[in-house]
């Protein structure tokens, strides 16, 4: 068994593809992420995004090429904080109960203490004792985030995060995700055009049929990887 | 020592969520007590003919009514994709498999211990004075049938035609487990009972095999 490490490290795509039957979700796709990048990732709905960042976090296997993280040694595999368009949490369990059961999991030392952080970071401090079903699409999508950063990931992948977000919780998350980011953390997330979280990106790429079709580091030129995929 | 940490909160988690909505414990149950009574009153068996014929009437009926509890074993994982949070966060796969299959062995033990004594009042079968060689009996059987129930469950729940494709792998896949629980139970019930150790070592040897290969391949059934 691989042993999970939370130092910072990026991400190496090398000629990956990704074949659904006879549909290519990726296509040869060659792309490296530094560590302690901040890339925001965009394109049309079936370009290829959510399939990009199940096959970085591994629950994918690629059909062909290959996947690596450069700073990492043999039998290391990063700690990754992953949250999805699913809000992968436990619908019958309370938000705290939710935070408990994967903090055990991950092996944290003081799962309670961490919890309680976590809840009161995202505001359901008062909810805690509720069951995820009772909550609204944002209150879910806020504990999945919290369940993304239990543990001090290595690599934060996020599909979509600011979907069901209000004002109020998107400003927490934009802020979450740019200390995340002054820490060197890597992360890589999915948006639709540009919002107060591609702001906070250092890297801006654009998926086309599975390709990348555009790809700067320019702060200048996102809004044209958003906009038209042209850098 | 992590997988068996891991699992071990993953089991408590199982327990917690049927413990509180008594979902498996109860649809399982009311399956085999239909079964138990419907028999017993279209053939009307005598006590001779129970012993006969009582432990394979069991038996089918704690398969079928298995088949309806390992359904939603990792079905209900696929609802908010929990499996994927599990996969990231568990440091063996075989840790989920455990937990699952633990759980599922629980619950199906729970289920036939209480309705053996349903079956002992309406087929006037003594079973309380082989109480304890019953239960070890049924442990390994539950055992066999949740092993592989757990691991088909983790295959059927990615597939299409998932209601049917369920009982369709699993009830011919557990007749080298129906046998010898049958067998052991009517050696049981029979007036000079004794534990039948040739059945019980198939029954173990079932056990021991499809553990091993859950062990060692469980992990490809999870992926996507």
């Amino acid at each position: 068994m691989s042993q999970r490490v939370s130092r910072p490290c990026g991400i190496k795509f090398k000629k990956v593809e990704k074949k659904y039957g006879s549909v290519y979700a990726l296509r040869r796709l060659d792309m490296e992420i530094a560590a302690g990048e901040c890339v925001a990732l965009t394109g049309r709905n079936g370009s290829g995004k959510t399939t990009l960042l199940r096959v970085a976090s591994q629950l994918t296997r690629p059909t062909r090429g290959e996947l690596s993280f450069p700073e990492l040694g043999p039998g290391e595999a990063p700690a990754i904080g992953y949250v999805s368009h699913a809000v992968m949490i436990y619908e019958e369990l309370t938000a705290e109960e939710n935070l408990l059961l994967f903090a055990r999991l991950l092996g944290i030392a003081q799962p309670k203490k961490r919890t309680a952080e976590l809840l009161e970071a995202t505001g359901l401090t008062t909810r805690k004792d509720a069951a995820a079903r009772t909550f609204s699409r944002g209150m879910k999508q806020r504990l999945a985030i919290a369940r993304a950063l239990l543990e001090e990931p290595s690599m934060l992948l996020l599909d979509e995060p600011g979907t069901g977000l209000d004002t109020d919780s998107m400003a927490w998350l934009t802020a979450t995700i740019r200390a995340l980011r002054d820490q060197g953390r890597t992360i890589v997330m999915s948006v639709h055009g540009e919002s107060s979280l591609s702001q906070v990106a250092t890297r801006a790429a654009r998926l086309d049929s599975g390709g990348l079709v555009a790809d700067t580091r320019n702060g200048a030129t996102f809004q044209n990887v958003f906009w038209t995929g042209i850098a | 020592m992590r997988l068996f940490s891991n699992a071990a909160v993953l089991l408590q988690k199982e327990l917690q969520a049927e413990f509180r909505s008594h979902e498996l414990l109860t649809t399982a149950s009311v399956f085999i007590l239909i079964v138990i009574v419907l028999f017993s009153f279209t053939f009307d068996p005598t006590s001779a003919e129970s012993r006969q014929f009582g432990p394979g009437l069991l038996w089918l009926a704690f398969l079928f009514s298995a088949s309806l509890m390992m359904q939603p074993s990792f079905l209900k994982e696929r609802t908010n994709d929990t499996l994927s949070a599990l996969r990231l966060a568990v440091c063996d796969p075989f840790a989920i498999f455990l937990a699952k299959l633990c759980a599922n062995s629980i619950f199906l033990l729970i289920t036939q211990l209480l309705l053996l004594l349903v079956f002992g009042v309406f087929y006037n079968v003594a079973v309380l004075s082989v109480f304890p060689q019953l239960a070890f009996v049924f442990f390994l059987g539950s055992l066999g049938i949740s092993t592989t129930g757990t691991a088909l469950s983790a295959i059927s729940s990615q597939a299409r035609m998932r209601e049917v494709l369920l009982p369709l792998l699993l009830l011919p896949l557990l007749v080298p487990v129906l046998i010898p629980s049958a067998e052991a139970t009517k050696a049981l019930f029979e007036a000079e009972h004794k534990l039948r150790w040739d059945w019980l070592g198939m029954l173990i040897a079932f056990d021991v095999v499809f553990l091993t290969a859950l062990w060692l391949f469980g992990e490809y059934l999870l992926e996507e």
